[in-house]
């Protein structure tokens, strides 16, 4: 301690002589300039913007609630905010669950492991577009998989077609190009499960089934609850999916909309409806923070009980 | 690897023949699921126009493999030029995003000032906005500036990512204080510090940054749809769906296209998953 005290002393001392009070903003500025300008003030601008009537070459009056009342009463908003939806309840759950068998699958040290992880993580390299447009050769009509399909004596089935079948296979791709994503985030998770649970629990002769019920599950929990979280939020925000696969404006009457496609839609454009558009994207911010609390919370709750 | 990974490699017991065996096929399946897709798109791709590639059984195997799709492909859109504009939007969005999250996540983990907390909430609350509900306004933003159509309207938003600047606060903030406690008795300043010292010691940290920073925008699709019109501008991923629509008939040239797009990211991930995946469990741990 003797020792310690006058070091610290001369530590003090160094740093009044050495750091100018300005220093750590110049360390600063450039994120924070950034995170301002194009985070925070088109957040602000966003808000005030749905209040107006404002068209991307126009600025706008004041109008009160009016697109916030006239959004209640578009039916594409509800075709959006069902779609929406529907793909978190069709996508979350499978993205909890997978992934962490996956991770379980990959976790052991045998020989090539590495290959499979990297290999498994491919389908999140590469970009949303060229994941939607080989799903969509792979779903054609006369694809790789309708003639499988055929061989084995289902017929074909026109998946991008059919309004819902579409909905469900562009949940299925957002499925396989995650898998990767939320497997090397259970993995990181798993590496701190202490082995001798696993081990005191196979001595007690508990089966695979058992031990991963009983060990895992609560040991991950939390992490299933993040990953949820961030699967639910991603899954409500979906765009690129939806939109190269149903196309821009969301297949035939719209049926595939999802609300990110619908803002842009109405929002860009010489002619874009700036205010209705920003509106929508305060609806979009609510749910989704609503969203991610729920979660969160739910999943607190059950660690709770 | 890092050394609990060793020793848990030696802790393990090892898996019955049977089991591993079971393990194998398992992991064989997902591969066939995981990559064959791609495999069946590059298959597509080399396939000439003699070969029906709508028959049945399929064949992987091309019978005459050919490159004409891909010259195919660039006399309909000019490709690589799309490709040199992904590769100039992600290079220049790895070197901000790796500058400028490292000084400014060393500032909040290593300096003392008034504000440090005010900062932090700002970088707090830029990455809870979801980007999806700000676009229409940075669309906005970009039209007063003047820079929408253009390359560095693209890379503006993301070229510090508020989510890599927490990042590197948590590396640097995981580093015990002796490392540059040396250096302080020396009289260094911050920014030799920070650059002598503190940087090298997070370069797991700054790999990922900067693998996710040339992902992000080389995959990117929302924004440059919305600040991009001019087509001597598009990056691939909007030129690949412009193909798509216009010539959704030659399946062959499609694929040769989304081969071009995703090809050098697969070969750059692989040269550098080792870094990748050591980085990732570095940062989960120090957590």
């Amino acid at each position: 301690m003797s020792v310690r005290r006058p070091a610290r002393r001369t530590r003090t001392r160094t740093r009044t002589r050495t750091q100018l009070p300005s220093t750590p903003w110049l360390f600063l500025a450039p994120g924070l300039l950034i995170s301002a300008a194009f985070g925070l003030y088109p957040f602000l601008s966003t808000v005030a913007h749905s209040f107006t009537d404002a068209r991307t070459l126009t600025g706008g009056r004041y109008v009160g609630g009016a697109n916030y009342r006239e959004l209640i009463h578009d039916a594409m908003f509800w075709t959006g905010l069902r779609n929406s939806l529907l793909y978190v309840l069709g996508v979350v759950p499978l993205l909890v669950i997978l992934p962490l068998l996956l991770a379980l699958l990959v976790r052991r040290h045998i020989p090539g492991i590495a290959f499979f992880r990297a290999a498994f993580y491919t389908p999140v390299v590469a970009s949303v577009v060229v994941v939607g447009l080989i799903w969509v050769w792979l779903l054609d009509d006369r694809g790789l998989i309708n003639a499988l399909l055929e061989r084995l004596g289902f017929g074909r089935v026109g998946f991008l077609g059919d309004p819902w079948l579409l909905l469900l296979s562009a949940m299925a791709v957002t499925v396989w190009k995650g898998l990767g994503y939320y497997m090397i985030i259970y993995l990181a998770a798993l590496a701190g499960v202490p082995r001798e649970l696993h081990e005191a629990c196979a001595v007690d002769g508990a089966g695979a089934v058992r031990r991963f019920v009983t060990v895992t599950v609560p040991a991950v929990r939390p992490t299933m609850a993040l990953v949820g979280a961030l699967a639910s939020v991603n899954a409500f925000k979906v765009f690129s999916e939806a939109y190269l696969m149903a196309g821009p404006t969301g297949g035939p009457g719209g049926e595939d909309t999802t609300l990110v496609m619908l803002v842009r839609q109405v929002g860009t454009g010489l002619s874009g409806r700036v205010g209705y558009a920003s509106a929508l994207s305060v609806v979009v911010f609510v749910l989704t923070l609503g969203l991610m609390l729920l979660v969160l919370r739910a999943s607190r709750r059950e660690d709770g009980a | 690897m890092s050394r609990s990974d060793r020793e848990e490699r030696h802790g393990e017991r090892r898996l019955p023949r049977r089991q591993l065996a079971l393990r194998y096929v398992l992991l064989l399946a997902v591969l066939a699921l995981t990559v064959g897709p791609f495999l069946w798109q590059l298959s597509t791709s080399l396939k000439g126009p003699g070969e029906d590639i709508y028959r049945y059984p399929p064949s992987l195997v091309p019978h005459h493999p050919t490159l004409a799709n891909y010259a195919g492909v660039a006399r309909i859109v000019p490709v690589w030029d799309f490709a040199l504009n992904s590769l100039k939007v992600a290079t220049a969005n790895v070197l901000t995003n790796c500058a400028g999250a490292a000084s400014a996540g060393y500032a909040l983990a290593r300096l003392r000032f008034a504000g440090r907390r005010s900062a932090l909430v700002v970088f707090l609350m830029a990455m809870l906005v979801p980007v999806e509900s700000i676009m229409i306004a940075q669309f906005l933003t970009m039209r007063e500036l003047r820079l929408n159509d253009t390359l560095l309207g693209v890379v503006l938003p993301g070229c510090i990512g508020a989510m890599n600047v927490l990042l590197m606060r948590n590396a640097f903030a995981a580093l015990p204080y002796e490392i540059e406690e040396a250096a302080f008795v020396d009289g260094a300043n911050a920014w030799q510090r920070f650059v002598r010292i503190a940087l090298p010691s997070v370069r797991g940290t700054l790999a990922v940054v900067a693998i996710f920073a040339f992902m992000g925008a080389w995959d990117d699709f929302l924004w440059p749809l919305i600040v991009l019109s001019d087509q001597s501008k598009f990056t691939l991923t909007i030129g690949l769906n412009f193909l798509h629509g216009t010539f959704a008939d030659d399946q062959r040239l499609v694929a040769a296209g989304t081969v071009i797009a995703v090809l050098p990211l697969i070969v750059l991930f692989a040269c550098l998953q080792r870094y990748f995946f050591r980085g990732v469990g570095e940062g989960a741990v120090k957590g």
